[in-house]
């Protein structure tokens, strides 16, 4: 206080000093406050674009980390044998019934090529190893190859069969084969027939289809994310269909009929602090209003929707109510003025106008909803789900859920499936947000 | 208008609710299975097998924590409760009654195997052998004083060598699960547990104050050297690879992984190797179980053949699948006795539980 007094005082006495002082020195002195303020000016600017830097290191330290470990997920390593379709194994009834020949023992198939291929592997234990080359899963291609053409029955076919998932991590390079083997997963043997294999061309990496087709395995090499997307979209689906309706309402009607009075005042308080509140909370709501109530099936894609619409409404809205109130009086008043009704007014003049802001809210909005966990937690999305969904109603997990899934598992191959999904996760956040700024670029309009 | 919008909206949504609601009541053609995420990594293999060679859908597997899955599981009877739920621990009497209060009257219960918890460091730090006594003394909250009178103390212990002079001279970091996890609930059960009742007068006070004794024995300090490290074990496993000076705790399936950046550490002499727990030597395992629910049977479709596939022996045999993703199986004496509980859907008696 004492200080303040002080300075002012201070002050006074050098704005009359100055009054007196001679031009020369006036000038001076005021260049020198000009550069300090231009110097305050660069510092000021500086200050931004560092923190720009900053960020846009984390940016790149982020990606980075991301896409190096998981770029190789998008490959998977395929090893070829020449498989005889013995009859008396396929289709030992020799009546060429699918259902039958689906339940056949195809892994024989692949133990006797794998014997074929290395004769002198003769101790059990040896060719337990040796029959783990190929993934558990490589049996059901084999199966539905026979039961597409029959006529393969009976022939020897060479095919390229996915590997297991360590073979796959040690072509990847991701296993040190300098360790010693006892703090290796594939040991020495095993990398020995890889390398016979390596040297007759009888491996290649390929692009993973599996990643993109298949839902959930235990098996990384045949863990798919296609499962996930389907169940995101559902999710999405159920939210759009039901948040952007009643947002859009709610929006128009406070913002353009609503009486300005209390009970107004509480709905848009309560609106602002909903937008705010954990998003668990909704998964709590959820549960215990559309599953223990209603009755709707848990883990459904459908209840997702519902607890997300719930989340992302306060969104839309605000987003909304922005938009149409940026839209100018004089357009609402030149429409009633040529005898448009209020309802006309609306449809016709504001809601076109502001669209591109409502657009842009509710895909941003949808946004934040494709990366949901914590509330699809408590309805029972967090789960092993290996069949795709085909409608909302049935059991689904999303993608953000996948990811978390995958990160916990102890399986090592899945560190790359992880990162993989991350990166699908990011490409479909980034997609809905350059759609909201194109909206915005090409639909904005200024008065 | 917008009335109309608002009513068409709200009665779809209804339309949409009153839809499922018939459907979901009606049937459910696929196994729902809830609880610990310690028994999900196998739970979910016996479902992915099961859906991939029989005519039934994929069990769904949902990863909730033994308690969480329990409660499911005791909600009721119906379509719209789970069928089994897994455990790592066994179900408790409370849960026995809650369950038969909400009528779930008849719970197979069958035990899988076993499951290691581990002290782990990274390979490039020392080997650690240590006993359950100095896990007690290094982690927990009180302990008996070091002037040897048989009185209580904060935990006075800096380092491993103040614990126990052949340990190697570094601070205690010991980087574990948060208290929610059942992972960490075991690990006080029988490592801290079991080295505290290595003290005869505190397990005397079992007999006289059996809160006080469980206060003593499973609580674990919080001035830092015990650091909750979340429910993740791969995080874990990294954190030890960047600081050798640490040692951590998680199950055996993540070291059986990881073996190459991380190794158990000795407990009472005896390694955590798969043939060491598996007979019963090495002192940190527990038991995991799962529970179905006899009154489902035949309601859902596959429940008794997926009990089946899981008490297989190409399943949780000693060569089995399972234990490839790293359960321990029991004995084979152990397994007849169970696999035929399994197969004739034998329910539990609650008298059983205590």
């Amino acid at each position: 206080m004492i200080d303040s007094t002080a300075g002012k005082n201070t002050n006074k006495t050098l704005k009359s000093f100055n009054d007196i002082l001679p031009v020369e020195e006036k000038t001076r002195r005021l260049n020198a406050q000009l550069k300090k303020r231009h110097r305050k000016e660069m510092r000021f600017q500086m200050y931004g674009v560092i923190s720009l830097l900053l960020g846009f290191l984390f940016l790149v330290v982020f990606f980075n980390s991301i896409i190096s470990k998981g770029y190789t997920a998008f490959q998977q390593t395929f090893i070829s044998l020449d498989i005889e379709f013995v009859e008396d194994i396929v289709d030992p009834k020799g009546n060429r019934d699918a259902k039958e020949m689906l339940r056949s023992d195809y892994s024989k198939l692949i133990k006797d090529a794998l014997k074929k291929e290395f004769p002198s592997v003769k101790k059990r234990k040896d060719r337990k190893a040796l029959n783990k080359l190929i993934s558990s899963g490589a049996v059901y291609k084999l199966a539905d190859l026979v039961i597409e053409s029959p006529e393969l029955i009976g022939t020897t076919q060479t095919l390229w069969l996915a590997s297991d998932d360590e073979i796959d991590l040690l072509m990847k390079g991701h296993i040190d084969r300098n360790l010693p083997e006892s703090e290796r997963r594939v040991k020495d043997n095993s990398i020995t027939w890889v390398d016979e294999l390596v040297a007759q061309d009888r491996v290649v990496k390929r692009f993973n289809h599996t990643f993109f087709n298949s839902g959930d395995s235990r098996e990384p090499e045949q863990a798919g994310i296609m499962g996930a997307i389907k169940g995101s979209f559902y999710v999405l689906l159920v939210t759009i269909l039901l948040s952007f309706p009643i947002g859009l309402a709610a929006a128009v009607y406070l913002e353009e009929f609503a009486p300005k009075n209390r009970i107004t005042d509480v709905i848009e308080v309560n609106i602002n602090n909903l937008a705010a509140v954990p998003s668990i909370v909704y998964g709590l709501l959820g549960l215990a209003v559309f599953i223990n109530f209603f009755g709707l099936p848990r883990s459904a894609a459908v209840v997702g929707g519902l607890v997300l619409s719930l989340r992302t409404l306060p969104t839309i809205i605000i987003a909304s109510r922005a938009a149409i109130k940026a839209v100018p009086p004089s357009i609402r008043s030149a429409a009633l003025g040529v005898g448009a009704s209020e309802m006309q007014t609306v449809y016709h003049h504001v809601l076109p106008a502001a669209l591109p802001g409502i657009l842009t809210g509710t895909i941003i909005g949808m946004a934040q909803a494709l990366g949901e966990t914590a509330p699809l937690l408590m309805i029972g999305m967090v789960a092993f789900i290996v069949d795709i969904p085909q409608s909302a109603m049935d059991p689904a997990t999303a993608l953000p859920v996948q990811i978390y899934l995958w990160a916990d598992s102890p399986e090592r191959a899945f560190v790359e499936k992880t990162s993989a999904a991350i990166m699908v996760l990011l490409a479909f956040l980034t997609v809905m947000n350059l759609f909201a700024v194109y909206l915005r670029k090409r639909y904005e309009r200024r008065w | 208008m917008k009335k109309s919008i608002l009513k068409l909206t709200l009665s779809t949504a209804l339309l949409v609710a009153t839809a499922a609601n018939v459907q979901a009541a009606e049937s459910r053609d696929y196994i729902s299975v809830v609880g610990s995420s310690t028994v999900y990594p196998f739970s979910t293999v016996v479902a992915e097998q099961f859906g991939k060679t029989t005519d039934f859908k994929t069990p769904k597997v949902e990863s909730t924590g033994s308690g969480g899955g329990l409660k499911l599981f005791c909600a009721g009877v119906g379509t719209n409760t789970a069928d089994i739920t897994n455990s790592s621990r066994r179900i408790k009497a409370s849960e026995v009654k809650m369950c038969a209060e909400n009528g779930v009257e008849e719970i197979i219960e069958i035990k899988v195997g076993y499951d290691g918890i581990v002290l782990a460091n990274a390979n490039s730090a020392p080997d650690f052998e240590i006993s359950r006594k100095d896990i007690f003394l290094a982690l927990a909250k009180q302990v008996p004083n070091p002037d040897g009178t048989e009185t209580l103390v904060e935990n006075p212990y800096e380092t491993w060598k103040d614990v126990n002079s052949t340990l190697p001279n570094t601070k205690i970091e010991v980087l574990g699960p948060p208290p929610t996890s059942g992972t960490r609930d075991a690990f006080a059960e029988l490592a801290l547990e079991g080295g505290c009742k290595k003290f005869a007068w505190i397990a005397a006070i079992k007999k006289t104050d059996k809160n006080k004794y469980k206060a003593v024995c499973h609580s674990v300090r919080e001035d830092g050297a015990y650091v909750e490290a979340g429910e993740n074990d791969n995080l874990i496993v990294q954190k030890l690879e960047a600081n050798p000076a640490a040692l951590g705790i998680f199950g055996f399936s993540f070291l059986d992984q990881n073996a190459d950046k991380v190794k158990g550490s000795l407990i009472d002499g005896v390694e955590p190797s798969f043939e060491d727990i598996a007979s019963g030597e090495y002192p940190v395992s527990r038991s995991l179980f799962f529970y179905a629910k006899k009154a489902h049977v035949g309601i859902v479709p596959g429940i008794a053949e997926f009990l089946q596939e899981f008490t297989s022996e190409k399943a949780w045999g000693e060569e089995g699948y399972l234990s490839e993703k790293g359960l321990i199986p029991m004995p084979a004496y152990e397994r007849g006795y169970v696999a035929a509980t399994a197969k004739y859907l034998g329910a539990l008696d609650p008298q059983e539980i205590k």
